[in-house]
C-alpha cells in the first residue's frame, strides 16, 4: 500500500519535474488547450451572466390577476388564499384598487385625467411571482384561475419566458457543440504530446519493463502528465475568460449605463470553474490513456 | 532452480532456435552455456525471465512453471531475476547511480532505502567513485560492472548474464568473471552464455563450475 502511494507520488513528482524541464513546450501546449477551452467556457460565462440578467428583468414568470369591478373584500381575500395555496407560488403582491388609483394620480400626466372620473376604473389587483415553472404549466394555471369566482382577467408573460428560455437552450445547445468540438483540439494535443514523449523515452520503457516494471507502473507518469496539462489548460482557459470579461466590461458598464442598469459581466460561479477543470482534467487523462494505449503497446522488449 | 524440460521454440518465419532442450541448474551452481553464436544462446536465456515464451516443452524457474505464466504476473517473476544483457542496456539519460536504482524504483521502494541498497551494488562492483557519472564516460568494463550492478542491486538469487565479456579485453573480462565467482560464493545461482573459453576456464580455477553446449539450438554436452 505505501509502496502503491509511493509509486503514484513518484509519478507526479516525475510529471511536474518534466513539465519544468520542458518550460517553453509546456507554456505553448498550455496556451493552446486553455485558447481551445476558452471559447466555450468564455461562451458559457456570458450565458450565465445573461440568464442572471434576464432574471432580474423579472425572467422568473409573473401573472397579473384582475378582478372584477363588483368583487367584494371577502372574496377578493377568497382569491387570496388560493393563490397563496398554488405550489410554486414563491409571492403575491396585493394591489387594492385605491392604491392604484392613488399611484395613477401621481403621474403628473394622467393627474388631471384621474380627478375628472367620478369613479374608480380600476380593479382590485395580484401581482403573482411564481419560481420554477415551465410554459405549459404556467398556461395551465392561467386558465384554472380565470376559471375562479369575481376573477376578471389573468394575464401572463409565458410569451415573453419562452422567448428568454428558447433563446438561452440555443445558446446552451452552441456552448455544449463548442465545447464538444474543441475537446477533440484538447485530446489531440495531450495525445500527441505523449506520443513524442513515449517515443524518446522508448529506451527507459523497454529497460524497465526488462526489469520487472509492471505496465500499470510505466502508464502512470502519462497518465499524470496528460491530467496535469489538462488542468493546467483549464487554468489558462479560466485566466483567458477572466481576462476578456474584465475587458469587456469597460464597454458594458458604459452601456449599461446608458440603459440604467448596473449591469455587469460576472466571472464564473466556483462550481463552474472547478467544473471545467476537472472536465479538462479529465480529458488530458482520457489524451494520455488513449495515447498511452495506442503507442505502448508497439514495442515489447526483444 | 532452472529446468529445462523439451523446450523447442521456434520464430515467426520458421527458424527453430531451440530443439528439445532440456537441461537443470541447481541451485548455487554456476552454470556456463556455452556454444558459437546463432547456437541459440540467447535465445536460451531470454525464456527465463519470459522475453521470449516456449513454443512447447516447459521451463520453470524457482518452482514456477513461467511456460504458463500470465502476462501480469511476469514483472514479478522479472524482479527475482538478475539480467545482464548483450547490450547491456544501460540508459544514457541519466547517471550511474540513477541506473543501478532503476529496477528499484519499479517497485516503490522508498527512495532512502533504494539509495543505501543501490551504493552497496555499487561498491561491490567497484564502482561506488563513480556514481555521479554518465554510463557514456565509463570505460567498457566499468558499464558492464555498472550493468552488474543494476542486474544484483533486487538481491536475487539467480543471476543470468548474456555474453558478459565480449567486447572487454582480458583484464577487464577477468574482473567480471571474478565478480560472478564471488557472487557465487554466496549463494547465486548462476547461468552465464559465453563462447569466451578463457572466462570459462578462469571461473572454474576460483569455484566449480558446469558447461552444457548449444550447438545449432540443441544440447551437445
Amino acid at each position: 500500500m505505501t509502496a502503491w502511494l509511493r509509486l503514484h507520488a513518484m509519478a507526479f513528482g516525475a510529471t511536474v519535474a518534466k513539465l519544468a524541464r520542458t518550460p517553453f513546450a509546456t507554456l505553448l501546449n498550455v496556451l493552446v488547450i486553455g485558447i481551445a477551452l476558452a471559447l466555450p467556457a468564455g461562451a458559457y460565462a456570458l450565458l450565465v451572466d445573461m440568464q442572471a440578467a434576464a432574471r432580474g428583468m423579472s425572467g422568473d414568470p409573473e401573472l397579473s390577476v384582475f378582478m372584477t369591478l363588483d368583487a367584494k373584500k371577502d372574496e377578493v381575500a377568497a382569491i387570496e388564499k388560493r393563490l397563496r395555496a398554488e405550489p410554486q407560488l414563491t409571492q403575491v403582491a396585493f394591489k387594492p384598487r385605491e392604491a392604484a388609483l392613488e399611484d395613477l394620480k401621481k403621474n403628473p400626466a394622467l393627474g388631471d385625467v384621474i380627478a375628472a372620473l367620478n369613479q374608480n376604473p380600476l380593479p382590485d389587483a395580484f401581482f403573482v411571482r411564481l419560481g420554477k415553472i415551465d410554459g405549459d404549466a404556467l398556461e395551465r394555471l392561467a386558465a384554472t384561475i380565470r376559471t375562479w369566482p369575481k376573477v376578471e382577467h389573468v394575464q401572463l408573460d409565458s410569451a415573453w419566458v419562452r422567448r428568454i428560455a428558447a433563446a438561452l437552450n440555443v445558446g446552451r445547445i452552441a456552448v455544449l457543440v463548442l465545447a464538444g468540438l474543441l475537446s477533440f483540439a484538447l485530446l489531440a494535443v495531450t495525445f500527441n504530446t505523449i506520443r513524442l514523449q513515449i517515443l524518446t523515452q522508448r529506451e527507459e520503457i523497454e529497460v524497465s519493463k526488462l526489469l520487472g516494471a509492471t505496465n500499470t507502473t510505466i502508464r502512470r507518469p502519462y497518465y499524470y502528465y496528460g491530467a496535469v496539462l489538462g488542468f493546467l489548460g483549464g487554468g489558462a482557459a479560466a485566466l483567458i475568460v477572466y481576462a476578456a470579461l474584465q475587458l469587456m466590461n469597460a464597454g458594458v458598464a458604459e452601456f449599461a449605463r446608458l440603459y440604467a442598469s448596473n449591469f455587469r459581466l460576472d466571472f464564473l460561479p466556483a462550481g463552474d470553474l472547478a467544473a471545467i477543470l476537472g472536465f479538462s482534467a479529465a480529458l488530458g487523462w482520457l489524451g494520455a490513456w488513449l495515447s498511452v494505449t495506442r503507442h505502448l503497446r508497439e514495442f515489447e522488449p526483444r | 532452480m532452472i529446468e529445462f524440460s523439451a523446450v523447442y521454440k521456434r520464430y515467426p518465419g520458421g527458424y527453430e532456435a531451440l530443439k528439445n532442450v532440456s537441461f537443470t541448474v541447481a541451485s548455487g551452481e554456476l552454470v556456463f552455456l556455452t556454444g558459437h553464436s546463432g547456437a541459440g544462446k540467447s535465445t536460451l536465456l531470454k525464456l527465463i525471465p519470459l522475453i521470449e515464451r516456449v513454443n512447447s516443452g516447459s521451463v520453470i524457474v524457482g518452482g514456477q512453471n513461467v511456460s504458463s505464466m500470465r502476462a501480469a504476473a511476469v514483472p514479478f517473476l522479472r524482479r527475482n531475476i538478475g539480467q545482464i544483457f548483450q547490450d547491456q542496456k544501460l540508459l544514457y539519460d541519466r547517471s550511474a547511480f540513477d541506473n543501478v536504482m532503476l529496477p528499484l524504483n519499479v517497485t516503490g521502494l522508498h527512495p532512502r532505502d533504494g539509495a543505501k541498497r543501490a551504493r552497496a551494488a555499487l561498491d561491490k562492483v567497484g564502482l561506488l567513485g563513480r556514481e555521479k557519472a554518465n554510463p557514456i564516460a565509463l570505460s567498457g568494463g566499468e558499464q558492464q560492472r555498472l550493468a552488474i550492478a543494476r542486474a544484483i542491486v533486487n538481491r536475487p538469487s539467480i543471476l543470468i548474464a548474456d555474453e558478459p565479456t565480449a567486447n572487454l579485453d582480458a583484464n577487464y573480462a577477468a574482473e567480471i568473471i571474478d565478480l560472478f565467482a564471488a557472487f557465487n560464493q554466496v549463494g547465486v545461482t548462476l547461468l552465464i552464455a559465453t563462447h569466451d573459453q578463457g572466462a570459462v576456464t578462469r571461473a572454474s580455477a576460483k569455484v566449480k563450475t558446469r558447461s552444457v553446449e548449444l550447438k545449432a539450438g540443441e544440447l551437445v554436452a
